[in-house]
């Protein structure tokens, strides 16, 4: 149905060994072919890859040494022709493939451009859709874990499930309703309504849990490391980065003190701010005051609050106690190898029992304890994310909030005493909503819930 | 050799439930108008359940009657039993039932038409349509006469090639014995028109003289004055009972033991029945493991000792609904007057509609009722209503009359019907309608009265009436607004006894009565009350602000959609011209033809992805240029 022939690096840039650019459309197979040394990959068999060198068709010099796959619609993802061309890692190579494939006739696709081709084109239904618009932002090989598993419909198998519990709630309302004389059909009730509907809110509310950490692991925590000058911020950073497999490597022309790191802990990433962030924290609630320098770090997941065990609570300390107060923190008390003379009972104090870790980021000590309460936080304590499906989408958190909403409205009005059609109208509102992130809404379902759950009839 | 009947603006084939408000309304809104019947005695005839309204029902029977019908003023003379159904639930469902005196009924509708200036009523049976140049001119009767008209509308029931069966006997039939159609249903084939096959069926009737009351039990009406028109001043509170009783294991084992000889489980391809409505024999093959069954004994009428025996629809044979009615308690002895039987009928596939209610294929054609794959005589009527005034829009160059979801329980069931289709038999169900908290029984009037007005069907001084309640009703909400309501003694009493809590502080009436325990008439106990307010007006503002939260979020949801349904679909759209729709979806869309987007988001089988590419069509552009 799409005219245009769409091209975009389908890679994360600066990623991996390989990039790849990627063509979708009518066309795709030609302007490769225009740029490509090798076969004629009019003439190739869909779904083969050819290794050759593109050539630059103004200057005519050999630009790139690529392998090209090419697969013909429909059997592909976006039921278009699709040409895949993969070039060296690195930034250069593939930027310059781009540029090439769009001067020879290929429009830049917009973000998710190909997904919503295949999802206009019939390929995928909604849910899989953003999934893929995940899998492509994936950072982690965990999120990545999470993104493929929601593919496979897991997410999709609980909503319905959800939905049907709801359904056989809403279908005995409505026969109550309709056949108000069949004796046969027990009334239901404020609390069996109560109980079903509550049921269904805390399985919401453990899919949002969890959707907090599918968000985590796609984008990273984002994690400000804070404390007065010379507590060890520094070396903190450091040692996380070189104890930890950083993800993001350094990009040509780019320095490590403008990107954001990413690192792994045990599993979480952390996108740590950067480090010109990290400088200004050393006076931030000086220069801004606390309530300004609360609402930046209210934007981190998780702040990492840096203490020196060598010198006594000072005023600082304690304006930046009060500025993360209620926030996602860990205290850490670094240079445990000077003399104590901060007084640990009241740091615990001002604590508010979050986790505090001392440290000798030197000695290299107490490294593998701060690791664990970072996991901790986010974790619980307990990784078992094989079995978990995560809803790692900004919709469909979107929908869930919403959906557990109403069934919050819902058992607001069976306390208040509403009569239960009224309660229902939330309810179905639940399922409708649950429903979108599906992207089923049929309404048929319910009459055929009701004939077949009841005997009814004259 | 045809003769001449004569040129009228409308003819209107059938005088059920269906084509006296078709015929009615469309006289009354100023057309010259034929109504032709199979049979003068049976105008308005209920040949199944001697009631009317119920759950959905009811409060479709008072849209009628706020468009200007006349369904609600005839049972209101006509009544032996009226309830008020679902109480003890929201406004939103409660529903007036009536059980209706059948023969008095038929004679109320049949005056009402003999005396209707614009309508000329006639017996005749209809053979053909006249069709000239793809358009309907008018019809043929089996007498010869060609009668002309710039619109027909068909209610032909059950009537076309209709088969009555009992066991392994059957007999082309209507209900009730009555003349069976069969030249109109093979006309309207020729014509290309796609027609169904669909079974109903009806349970025995015994005579009351025999059944012993004493071991069933009493069903009384309720015991106050209430009806369905908003015009009815005068109250019939004379009431009859029913009496209800149960099947028991002794039936179940009849039944089960001959199966085979019921005509819809002998093996024979038959029409489909409807869920909702089923027979003895498909209750107790379906839900094996529920030992009794509910059996309703409802009299047809004050002049009559028949009655309906609801919950034993039957195709049996005659000679074992005699064991099956006698194995009844309360019904020991009872005698059968008239046996159970199903019947099979044509009915015209919906989606050959428009939301007007007239056919795709031929111009001037319209279809209302039963034929249309409904049942149910207020669905009938519905239809009825919506069909003649669409036919007077139509001959007048008018704009078509269509009411939407969120207008009335009518624009609920059309819409299903034109859009979904519907494989049995239609019932109106309250879970059908999405924005079932604004298709309220108690405000029908304020939904349909100013557009019953425009198309002149409601008079002036019903208007006047009108304008008066809603005036009313607002100024109340106004006084309850601005008025304080102190934490005195008094108040607290009264909260006491409605088990509320007690206030805190003063609040405002208004606010008193969002309180689900307190009542307009708990809130008048303590506050300067207005006396001269009308019930009605009371109980109006009373669920305006008690449930005034959860109307605006219905409201909400109806915005949601209402863009949808406002992105319309031109007309000669071409869906074989795009690409990337489902060959499912194409054809659902090619055979439903959609007006809007909102519309063909409902088909079924038409999914968001097909929706989302429709719209990326039409907001393209694209769609018009495909067409041209």
């Amino acid at each position: 149905m799409e005219i245009e022939t769409i091209a975009a690096i389908s890679t994360p840039i600066g990623e991996g060994a390989i990039s790849i650019v990627r063509l979708s459309g009518p066309e795709a197979v030609e302007i490769a072919n225009g740029l490509f040394g090798g076969k004629d990959l009019l003439q190739v068999d869909s779904h083969t890859i050819h290794y050759g060198k593109l050539i630059d068709p103004e200057t005519k010099e050999i630009a790139e040494e690529v392998m090209i796959s090419v697969m013909r619609a429909p059997k592909t993802f976006t039921r278009e022709d699709i040409v895949e061309i993969n070039t060296h890692g690195g930034i250069v190579a593939v930027n310059r493939v781009l540029e090439m494939v769009l001067e020879s006739g290929a429009r830049l696709a917009e973000p998710g451009e190909f997904t919503k081709r295949a999802f206009l084109n019939g390929r995928i239904d909604l849910s899989q859709a953003e999934a893929v618009m995940d899998l492509i932002r994936a950072k982690t090989d965990k999120a990545m874990g999470v993104a493929l598993r929601q593919m496979d419909g897991r997410l999709s198998h609980l909503i319905k499930k959800y939905r049907q519990e709801l359904l056989e709630t809403i279908a005995h309302v409505e026969v109550n309703i309709d056949y108000p004389e069949y004796d046969d059909v027990e009334e239901m009730s404020h609390t069996l309504m109560r109980e079903k509907t509550k049921k269904v809110a805390n399985e919401i509310e453990q899919l949002l849990q969890v959707a907090k950490q599918g968000k985590i692991l796609r984008e990273g925590l984002s994690t400000a490391i804070i404390g007065r000058p010379n507590v060890g911020k520094s070396s903190l950073m450091n040692t996380l980065v070189q104890e930890n497999k950083a993800i993001v490597t350094d990009v040509p022309g780019t320095t490590r003190d403008i990107i954001e790191e990413y690192v792994s802990v045990r599993g979480v990433p952390l996108r740590l701010v950067d480090t010109a962030g990290i400088r200004e924290t050393e006076d931030i609630v000086e220069k801004i005051g606390v309530e300004r320098s609360r609402k930046v770090l209210m934007e981190s997941d998780l702040i990492l609050f840096v203490l020196n065990n060598n010198e006594v609570l000072t005023e600082d300390d304690k304006n930046l106690f009060e500025a993360v107060k209620g926030l996602e923190y860990i205290v850490i008390i670094n240079k445990t190898d000077l003399n104590q003379k901060l007084s640990l009972a009241e740091v615990k104090k001002l604590a508010e029992n979050k986790p505090i870790i001392t440290t000798s980021l030197i000695q290299e000590e107490g490294i593998e304890e701060l690791e664990k309460a970072i996991a901790d936080t986010f974790f619980a304590g307990d990784i078992d994310t094989g079995d978990m499906t995560y809803v790692s989408n900004a919709r469909h958190i979107q929908l869930l909030k919403q959906a557990k909403q109403a069934l919050l409205d819902a058992s607001r009005s069976l306390e208040l005493g509403m009569p239960l059609d009224i309660v229902q109208i939330d309810v179905t509102r639940t399922w409708e909503l649950l429903g979108e992130i599906i992207g089923d809404t049929a309404s048929d379902a319910l009459i055929d819930q009701l004939f077949s759950q009841f005997c009814l009839g004259k | 050799m045809l003769y001449d009947g004569g040129h009228y603006d409308v003819i209107v084939v059938g005088t059920g439930h269906a084509g006296c408000e078709a015929g009615l309304a469309a006289a009354r809104m100023g057309a010259k108008t034929l109504m032709l019947t199979l049979n003068l005695d049976m105008i308005a005839f209920m040949p199944c359940n001697p009631s009317l309204g119920g759950p959905a029902k009811g409060i479709v029977v008072r849209e009628v009657d706020a468009l200007g019908g006349v369904m609600g003023k005839v049972i209101d003379n006509a009544h032996i039993q009226m309830r008020m159904l679902n109480t003890r639930k929201g406004p939103a469902v409660q529903a007036l039932r009536a059980q209706a005196d059948k023969p008095v009924y038929v004679q109320e509708m049949k005056q009402i038409i003999e005396q209707e200036e614009n309508i000329t009523l006639r017996q005749a049976m209809v053979n053909e349509l006249i069709v000239e140049d793809g358009v309907c001119k008018g019809v043929v009767t089996e007498t010869r006469a060609a009668y002309y008209a710039d619109a027909v509308i068909v209610t032909t029931g059950t009537f076309m090639r209709g088969k009555v069966l009992m066991g392994d006997l059957e007999y082309e039939s209507g209900p009730n014995n009555q003349r069976v159609s069969v030249k109109l249903s093979e006309h309207l084939e020729e014509l290309g028109f796609q027609l169904t096959r669909f079974k109903t069926g009806t349970p025995p009737r015994v005579n009351g003289r025999t059944i012993d009351y004493s071991q069933t039990e009493i069903q009384p009406g309720d015991d106050k004055a209430q009806g369905f028109s908003f015009e009815t001043e005068k109250y019939n509170t004379e009431q009859m009972p029913c009496w209800l009783t149960h099947t028991n294991a002794n039936t179940h084992q009849i039944i089960n033991d001959n199966l085979t000889q019921s005509a819809m489980y002998s093996g024979a391809k038959r029409g489909t029945g409807p869920r909702y409505c089923p027979s003895i024999e498909d209750k107790i093959v379906r839900f094996h493991d529920k030992p009794r069954h509910q059996v309703f004994l409802e009299p047809e009428g004050r002049k009559t000792e028949e009655y309906y025996v609801q919950g034993l629809s039957t195709s049996l044979p005659e000679s074992l609904q005699h064991h099956i009615v006698r194995s009844v308690r309360g019904l020991e002895n009872a005698e059968i007057m008239r046996p159970g039987y199903a019947i099979e009928y044509d009915a015209l596939v919906p989606t050959q509609l428009w939301p007007t209610l007239e056919t795709k294929k031929i111009p001037g054609l319209f279809t209302a009722g039963q034929i249309n794959g409904t049942s149910g005589y207020e669905e009938a009527a519905a239809q009825g209503i919506m069909a003649g005034i669409n036919a007077v829009q139509k001959i007048r160059g008018k704009e078509p009359f269509i009411l939407d979801r969120s207008q009335a329980y009518i624009g609920v069931l059309i819409d299903d019907l034109v859009t979904k289709g519907t494989r049995e038999p239609y019932r109106l169900l309250t879970s059908r309608a999405e924005y079932r908290l604004l298709l309220r029984h108690d405000n029908a009037d304020l939904r349909l009265t100013e557009l019953g007005f425009e198309l002149g069907l409601i008079n002036e001084e019903r208007h006047e009436k009108f304008l008066e309640k809603k005036r009313l009703v607002e100024e109340e909400k106004d006084r309850l607004y601005k008025m304080i309501v102190k934490p005195t003694k008094e108040v607290q009493e009264m909260l006491t006894k409605v088990k509320g809590s007690p206030l805190k502080d003063a609040v405002r009436a208004y606010d008193l009565l969002k309180r689900p325990e307190v009542k307009y008439e708990h809130l008048e106990s303590v506050i300067e009350s207005n006396e001269s307010l009308p019930q009605v007006v009371k109980e109006q503002v009373e669920i305006q602000i008690k449930y005034e939260g959860y109307i605006k979020k219905t409201y909400e949801q109806v915005g949601r959609m209402q863009k949808m349904e406002e992105k319309q679909i031109p007309e000669n759209i071409d869906y074989d011209q795009i690409s990337g729709i489902a060959t499912e979806a194409k054809e659902k869309l090619k055979q439903v033809r959609p007006l809007s987007v909102g519309q063909a988001s409902r088909i079924s089988g038409v999914n968001p992805s097909d929706i989302s590419i429709l719209l990326v069509y039409i907001e393209h552009g694209k769609v018009a240029k495909l067409a041209n």
